[in-house]
């Protein structure tokens, strides 16, 4: 166990780093120019080579992602060239905003996704079942901004239930929540759903059956913990789904997280904020992953962590 | 789980002998009909028969013949929802309410039923345990579901019915979970699960099919001596007429959904009225009745003069390698073949037996370059080792194989006769007419017809697959097959017939084979020679008269004595015995295990010395 988690530390740094290797190169080539962003259009050529200068920008690549290795080891993601800021600070103080809409994001899809893959798989073929199935796929191929409005327009312009945008008590979370779950609701009530379909046709559920079990007690201890892992392993990858999603729901809902810093990064080219997100963003994937691969031993005895 | 009604047992014993005279569980004309696409066909007919208390029931047949289903019927665990009984009444005998007829109770009256009245167990123990659930709680779990018991006590007969089965250590085995089990250890755990509750009747569906023979004999035992105990009734499944004369005290034949012929054990295996029954039992292959083969010598010697032989076996290794540690270094070792050799000549078959696990079908696979090995392997005189890749492919193509289980082994989405023409295909022999005059020959010769080469394997029987298998093996013209295990999923009428036909081909086509079966008794009809193998070594070599006749190594003898014989007469009290469960062949590295030397007992019957 001590060493897999260490071998898995080993490899998630490993990962880590090849992110930023990409990302830097990436940005890198881009070809809009961060300097004439931040000197602005009535800048001398003189002006805008003291800033590329000031900010290393004219070294070679190597050698400015070396010293952006360095500064990183310490823990510094460099400052924002248009916040005048450090980036860690940023994107500390809006982590928790992303992250509690992320705990939101991930309760809704569970909740609304395995309830409806659960009931789908033991009404297998009726009428619910179908029903449950068009409901999933719709929430599947949905672009989130469109479910967004919706839900802004249902359940905040018309029935005012729910405040309209902004961040601060639960009435905040739920429509970003509710947004960013739905799209996953939909793929784990599938993935649930034939995950249950073949745990069901297994002889153990027939022993279970013949001991003359509850219903309850038939899905819930012995289907259940059979069927969920799958979608266990599948959080850990949906984190990096979510990363993608949180930029827009964020916008849409004016919630002030990560996504919305990334978003205005990229508008502005400033890269050490870009760099920085895509770092926490990669960091959470790999933690997501390690975590969902932790807890399934738990699960199921027959996983050794190797 | 409902308490009340269903908490009639409180945890004292229940009364050992019941002095109610007249059947526990009667069924009278039971129809039981699935729906497929052709709309509702029965799959039981109007079957009667009753289970007296303290009896043992055989329902015998061969596949198809209904006799799972009406296990399931009795259950109320018909696959839902197409299958349904259709009509018919099953009486379970009841002392405080009655008697009640299981086929109209509804799911929740059923429940109660269910491992408390009448208990299950299943064909395949390494699948019908929960593998996430530990076996304390399954087995705490059942005995909960029908009584009030605390769990404190539940555990304590949980333990109980472990040590009932004569599982050491039960106390501590409560913990573990399936997967650490054996599979006599967790079909031992089904039993304790389903006789905990001291229900009135067991169904046991093929209880024993999946284990080994010498395990299989523990169980039977083992469900005698709880039959006596408890008095239960016991209504047992099989298609093996091994195990119905070894347990049944009444034997109901089974074929096609009805009931072919029913009387006492001693009645059906000696005086058989039916012709079924007559054709089922002629069919069964016993040990040392000597309905094996002639010895063709004579015959053999006319063309056997070919130089050599067909395959050389020389101290054969397969090893798997395990990772550990930080590093994910090699530190433990699968020794699955261990220094192996023998040699098969044209027209030979040479046997390989032993139980799962004891590294027969890692040989076959060595053999068919399908795993990576160490020693040699000569194949028409040339030694594989030293040879390239092309000139491999070119040697290997004198060895074929046929597997185990025919419907898995074809492709579903290709015809049969392209299944059969793929091999030419690969090696690129003849053209495409000629091709399919080869296919259509071969499909005439293993007794299926040319115009069903356009057909898709699931349009075929069992039989009809494996009989295409072995047209497929045979197109390349081997010098030698491999047949993995190629009649044990058959059902006995079948097998004896796809025995013949390999018979039939070795004397026409001069083909040796080398035969792995787990089954002594089919080993004895058609082996030449036997090699029986045993934790990765061969234990014993000789002719098939030196090893069953005059069998030295104590695994072949216990081998063969655990062989149920099907004949009631021959009924034993006590089955042979392993002294402990065949140890694992991991090792640590470094550890390697002994080796076993082989002595010449004279004319060639090697038996290892330890």
């Amino acid at each position: 166990m001590i060493a897999y988690l260490g071998r898995r530390v080993i490899q998630s740094v490993l990962i880590l780093l090849g992110v930023s290797l990409i990302t830097f190169a990436l940005l890198y080539l881009l070809p809009a120019d961060p300097v004439r962003q931040i000197a602005g259009r009535s800048a001398t050529p003189e002006t805008v080579e003291n800033i590329r200068r000031q900010l290393g920008l004219d070294q070679p690549f190597f050698i400015q992602y070396w010293h952006y290795l360095i500064s990183l080891l310490s823990g510094d993601l460099g400052r924002s060239y248009i916040q005048r800021s450090e980036v860690t600070e940023l994107i500390i103080s809006r982590l928790p905003a992303s992250l509690l809409l992320m705990v939101g994001a991930i309760l809704c899809e569970l909740a609304i996704g395995l309830t409806m893959g659960l009931v789908a798989a033991v009404r297998r073929g009726t009428a619910t079942d179908q029903t449950l199935m068009v409901a999933s796929f719709v929430g599947v191929s949905t672009p989130q901004f469109v479910v967004g409005l919706l839900l802004l327009y249902v359940f905040a312009v018309q029935l005012g239930w729910f405040p309209i945008g902004g961040y601060g008590t639960w009435r905040h979370l739920v429509l970003p929540s509710l947004t960013m779950g739905i799209l996953g609701a939909g793929w784990y009530a599938r993935m649930m759903r034939s995950s249950m379909i073949d745990v069901l046709r297994q002889d153990y559920m027939r022993t279970a059956r013949a001991k003359g079990l509850a219903r309850g007690a038939i899905i819930f201890r012995h289907a259940l913990p059979n069927a969920i892992l799958p979608v266990i392993a599948m959080i850990g990858i949906d984190i990096g789904i979510f990363m993608g999603g949180i930029v827009v729901v964020e916008s849409v809902f004016g919630w002030p997280g990560i996504g919305q810093l990334a978003w205005q990064a990229i508008q502005r080219v400033d890269i050490p904020i870009i760099m920085g997100v895509t770092l926490v963003s990669a960091f959470a994937i790999v933690l997501g992953n390690l975590l969902a691969d932790t807890v399934a031993p738990f699960i199921d005895p027959r996983i050794k962590l190797r | 789980m409902s308490k009340g009604a269903t908490s009639k047992r409180t945890g004292a014993p229940a009364p050992a002998v019941s002095v109610t005279a007249g059947p526990v569980l009667e069924i009278s004309d039971l129809t039981v009909s699935v729906r497929g696409e052709d709309g509702e066909r029965p799959v039981v007919s109007d079957l009667s028969f009753s289970l007296a208390r303290g009896e043992t029931l055989c329902i015998a047949g061969e596949s198809g013949s209904g006799k799972s289903m009406t296990a399931l019927a009795i259950m109320q665990l018909l696959p839902q929802p197409a299958a349904r009984i259709e009509s018919g009444t099953i009486r379970l005998r009841d002392i405080d309410r009655g008697d009640i007829d299981l086929a109209v109770l509804d799911e929740r009256q059923m429940r109660r039923i269910r491992g408390d009245r009448i208990a299950m167990i299943f064909q395949e123990p390494m699948t019908s345990l929960n593998p996430v659930l530990s076996i304390g709680r399954q087995l705490v779990e059942s005995i909960e579901a029908h009584t009030s018991l605390s769990r404190a006590e539940a555990r304590r007969r949980a333990v109980e019915a472990l040590k009932a089965v004569r599982i050491p250590e039960a106390e501590s085995r409560l913990k573990q979970f399936p997967h650490e089990l054996s599979g006599g250890m967790r079909q031992r755990v089904m039993i304790a699960m389903a006789l905990a509750l001291k229900p009135d009747v067991l169904i046991a569906d093929e209880p024993t099919t999946a284990l080994d023979v010498t395990v299989q004999g523990e169980v039977l035992e083992l469900l005698r001596d709880l039959q006596r105990e408890h008095g239960t009734s016991i209504i047992l499944i099989t298609h093996d007429m091994g195990v119905v004369a070894e347990m049944a005290d009444c034997v109901v034949i089974m074929r096609h959904g009805r009931m072919v012929e029913q009387g006492t054990a001693a009645d059906i295996f000696a005086r058989p009225q039916a012709d079924y029954t007559r054709e089922l039992l002629a069919a069964v292959p016993r040990i040392g009745t000597g309905v094996g083969r002639q010895k063709s010598a004579e015959q053999k010697s006319v063309e056997a003069e070919m130089p050599g032989s067909v395959a050389v076996v020389n101290d054969l290794h397969v090893h798997f390698d395990l990772r550990g540690g930080f590093f994910g270094q090699v530190n433990r070792r699968v020794h699955a073949v261990e220094g192996i050799s023998f040699s098969i000549a044209p027209r030979e078959t040479l046997a390989l037996v032993g139980e799962s696990g004891c590294g027969k079908s890692t040989t076959a696979k060595a053999l068919a370059g399908l795993v990576p090995y160490h020693g040699d392997i000569v194949i028409g005189g040339r030694n594989l080792a030293g040879l390239g890749r092309d000139q491999r492919k070119a040697v290997r193509r004198d060895v074929q194989m046929i597997f185990q289980d025919p419907y898995a082994s074809l492709d579903p989405r290709m015809r049969v006769g392209d299944l059969v023409a793929e091999p030419l295909l690969i090696h690129g022999i003849a053209s495409k007419e000629e091709r399919g005059q080869l296919v259509a020959a071969l499909f005439e010769r293993v007794g299926l017809s040319a115009d069903q080469m356009e057909l898709y394997p699931h349009e075929f029987s069992g039989g009809q697959r494996q009989r295409i298998c072995i047209a497929r093996a045979l197109a390349l013209r081997p010098k030698l097959i491999i047949a993995d295990e190629s009649v044990s999923a058959l059902d006995v009428s079948v097998q004896a017939r796809v025995l013949d036909l390999l018979k039939e081909l070795q004397r026409e086509f001069g083909i040796a084979y080398l035969f792995i079966s787990h089954d002594m008794a089919v080993v004895e009809n058609i082996s030449d020679r036997v090699a029986v193998m045993y934790l990765g070594q061969i234990v014993e070599m000789g002719t098939r008269d030196q090893v069953f006749s005059n069998p030295r190594h104590l695994y072949t003898k216990r081998l063969i004595e655990a062989v149920p014989v099907p004949d009631p007469a021959k009924r034993r009290p006590r089955f042979a015995r392993l002294d402990q469960e065949i140890p694992s062949p991991t090792r640590k590295i470094g550890e390697d295990p002994p080796k076993l030397a082989l002595k010449d007992l004279g004319n060639g019957h090697l038996v290892a010395v330890s």
